[in-house]
């Protein structure tokens, strides 16, 4: 049963045995049991690397972030917001939530990314955002803030981009139906993405919340 | 065209390259042979990619996994430098850094929106196979010029300091493209269909509320195994969503499109197999557990998942 190169993944995550490696082999097993030959399938593998080496884009992006890391820029970031009064990591990362979600929305995904936003600016601001008040982070919730920051990346991308019409996924959705003989419009599809989007919007808003809570007293009882 | 994707992905090798060489003569990593020649490899499939057949990228990809598995991948000591002299630097600049930063989107948006469709000479000026792509890379190029001028920086130093963030990276660096690539070997062995067999097997024909369950979950699992929702979306509308919900219960295929896509990013947020958005990212913020992201996710995700099935059982039900 092909299946069983899922089975392989899900046991090599739980051992936690090296993810490249499981999704190999994986893959390799995969292959064999469809009664793929083996020249054919590492061929495959070869095609598909080359084909989504966009997917490492992020490299391209490593110089200058790297230069300008050298040079204090997670520092300036941090400096930048322990300026502004009443600034909290809740507060920080809404924020950048929103502005995430909403240029999602507008079609413009490349405002935010980790490489280049999330680890160089959001991070380090919604860290400064503390240390003015608390000082020096413990490293167990310096670890839970910086999370904190990917996640909110992550959600804004998702539950922004499927109300661009011109996004991938709608393209992908409307030509499938179109495939399939049922009428579709990308218009109304993007339109009906927005109360999932509002909500996830303020679910996550409201966690952060508790997480500045849950923060102020883990730090401030102290 | 004039600036191609290839380009791109020769400059992405070549900073890659570059890495890998300032390993090989680094004497404090007991590994630097392998260490160096794991991203030296990769290089090679990066800017030759197209140029080699096939079947040698594939032997050149197992090599390298190999490399990882053998422990071969070993991180190099960087000498953090001192709080005071990366003070100074930081004052001398302020808030003049953030302007190479912000350069990369900006120009990143205005290269993909307004130069999308100029041409030069009869040519495209941007690969129109992805405008985005090769925009970035761009933005990129210009941003590092601007950084290395203000910074006074040498190529030299930020290969250096590119070497840094890649080491950080280390070996995740190959998830997202082993993922894509396990993706078509599952697709090609029919993974898909059998996993939509499987749960139509299971569907009760009659229960509106059991079928909008089982199609939201099955997007949430199959993104969650397949590590995105676009190879789940295929298999679980035409397994789930045509027969059941359009056909059987008259639903508007706009409503439940959006909807059933968010579904599956849900699975996106709860995965590892999602190596570029939860797992890269862990390794880029010097995460103690990697799969920390995808923790702070999980809550949220399971929240909008419950929301998708609710609004979507109450769209199809109501005939809205």
């Amino acid at each position: 049963m092909v299946l069983i190169g899922v089975l392989l993944i899900m046991i090599g995550f739980v051992l936690r045995i090296n993810s490249a490696v499981v999704v190999t082999i994986s893959a390799l097993v995969t292959g064999m049991i469809a009664g793929i030959p083996i020249t054919s399938i590492i061929t495959q593998f070869g095609e598909a690397f080359t084909t989504n080496r966009y997917m490492s884009i992020l490299l391209v992006t490593l110089p200058v972030i790297g230069l300008l890391e050298k040079n204090g820029l997670q520092q300036q970031a941090s400096k930048l917001v322990s300026k502004i009064k009443a600034i909290t990591v809740g507060r920080v990362l809404t924020m950048y939530l929103l502005i995430r979600e909403i240029g999602a929305a507008l079609g413009l995904n490349s405002l935010g990314g980790h490489p280049q936003t999330v680890r160089p600016l959001i991070a380090p601001m919604a860290e400064g955002a503390i240390t003015t008040k608390y000082g020096k982070l413990p490293e167990k919730e310096q670890q839970e803030i910086r999370a904190h920051a990917a996640a909110v990346d992550n959600i804004g991308l998702f539950f922004g981009e499927d109300i661009f019409v011109a996004v991938g996924a709608i393209l992908l959705m409307n030509g499938f139906f179109e495939q399939n003989n049922i009428s579709a419009d990308p218009i109304s599809m993007a339109l009906w993405g927005i109360p999932t989007a509002i909500f996830a919007f303020i679910v996550h808003a409201i966690r952060l919340r508790m997480f500045d809570k849950r923060l102020n007293k883990r730090l401030g009882g102290k | 065209m004039i600036f191609s994707v290839e380009m791109i992905y020769i400059l992405m090798g070549i900073i890659v390259l570059g890495c890998s060489l300032y390993i090989f003569t680094d004497r404090t990593n007991s590994r630097r042979w392998t260490t160096g020649s794991f991203y030296l490899i990769y290089s090679i499939t990066l800017m030759f990619g197209k140029i080699i057949p096939p079947f040698y990228i594939g032997l050149m990809v197992i090599i390298m996994v190999l490399i990882i598995a053998g422990g071969g991948l070993k991180k190099s000591e960087h000498m953090e430098e001192s709080i005071t002299i990366k003070e100074e630097r930081r004052k001398r600049l302020g808030g003049r850094l953030f302007l190479p930063a912000i350069l990369i989107p900006i120009l990143t948006l205005a290269g993909s929106k307004l130069l999308a469709d100029v041409k030069i000479g009869g040519k495209a000026l941007l690969d129109p196979s992805n405008v985005t792509m090769v925009a970035l890379g761009l933005a990129c190029l210009i941003a590092i010029i601007v950084a290395m001028w203000m910074t006074r920086g040498t190529p030299t130093t930020a290969v250096k300091e590119s070497r840094r963030l890649l080491e950080s990276i280390g070996w995740a660096v190959l998830l997202p493209q082993l993922l894509a690539t396990l993706g078509t070997i599952f697709t090609n062995a029919g993974v898909g269909t059998v996993v939509s067999k499987a749960v139509t097997s299971i569907i009760p024909e009659d229960s509106l509320f059991l079928i909008v369950v089982i199609f939201c979950l099955g997007m949430t699992i199959f993104t969650m195994i397949m590590g995105n929702a676009f190879a789940a979306f295929p298999v679980m509308a035409a397994g789930i969503a045509i027969p059941f919900l359009i056909n059987q219960f008259d639903a508007n295929p706009n409503h439940i499109a959006a909807i059933s896509m968010f579904a599956g990013y849900c699975g996106t947020l709860m995965t590892p197999m999602a190596a570029n958005f939860n797992i890269v990212p862990a390794a880029l913020l010097d995460l103690k557990d990697k799969n920390h992201v995808i923790k702070v996710q999980i809550p949220t995700a399971l929240a909008v998942l419950v929301f998708n099935i609710i609004l979507m059982y109450f769209l199809v039900s109501l005939g809205i």
